[in-house]
């Protein structure tokens, strides 16, 4: 049984710009929920965030993940939007 | 070993800095005072600075900048930057690897990144910093916000089926 849980994720750049200037989203999800389950989510709850989401990659804890790596209790979990760095 | 802020380390081989300051500075105090790419077996040093640009020009349309803003994830871009610098002195064999990266408004002409390297031939340390800037251009969570001389300002989140990395 995958309980309710709430995930925040934290948004750069132009997401952030999107989400009217937020560092921040609360994604309600649930237990063993994977990064590409986590990003289809964030998309449907927050509408604006979407076409830049599709998009982006996730970080967990500070690394890329792939779309199939489960979301730890407690992670950091980051939207990371293509970078410009440089 | 000088004691370092908590987003600058000093490895033997390894130097990375994200900062609100200028770069420019910091390269011309560590040249003369503490020449970070020193090694007496190198026989090459190469120092890479990446500077506002005013114009594009792409095909007909030209954009007329008044200066970039960036920002980062900045633990994980330090880290990321750190777990480059590594691997691209093993990869090339270098003696010295520096990646500094500026934060926030770089005006015209100003550096916002700067990568130094060391190593034994020119060859290796030519090929180190095009790559070190190809990688930290693809995978370094930084980002920049064109401010335009029109107003309009635009964060840039590159496609990569539409945009080539080497001309950002």
């Amino acid at each position: 049984m995958n309980e309710p849980r709430t995930i925040e994720v934290l948004l750069f750049a132009g997401a952030s710009e999107a989400a009217d200037g937020a560092d921040r989203v609360i994604v309600r999800s649930h237990d063993h929920i994977t990064a590409s389950e986590l990003m289809k989510q964030l998309a449907d709850q927050h509408a604006a965030l979407a076409p830049l989401a599709r998009r982006s990659r996730l970080a967990i804890d500070q690394r890329y993940v792939s779309a199939d790596h489960v979301i730890p209790s407690g992670a950091e979990v980051a939207l990371i939007p293509p970078v410009s760095g440089g | 070993m000088p004691a370092q802020s908590t987003t600058d380390e000093d490895f033997d081989s390894v130097h990375v800095c994200l900062t609100d300051e200028p770069l420019e500075p910091m390269i011309a105090a560590t040249s003369s005072e503490e020449p970070w790419l020193a090694h007496p077996d190198a026989g090459a040093m190469l120092w890479f600075h990446g500077v506002t640009r005013r114009k594009t020009v792409q095909g007909d349309r030209v954009t007329v900048t008044k200066e970039l803003s960036y920002t980062a994830h900045r633990e994980m871009a330090v880290k990321q930057l750190k777990e480059l610098a590594h691997n691209a002195v093993q990869e090339f064999t270098l003696h010295r690897v520096v990646i500094l990266h500026r934060l926030g408004v770089v005006p015209i002409g100003q550096a916002s990144v700067i990568v130094g390297c060391s190593s034994s031939h020119r060859v290796a340390s030519l090929d180190a910093v095009a790559t070190i800037m190809d990688r930290l251009k693809k995978d370094v969570p930084i980002w920049k916000q064109e401010r335009f001389e029109s107003g309009d300002r635009q964060w840039i989140h590159p496609s990569p089926t539409t945009d080539d990395p080497t001309t950002h």
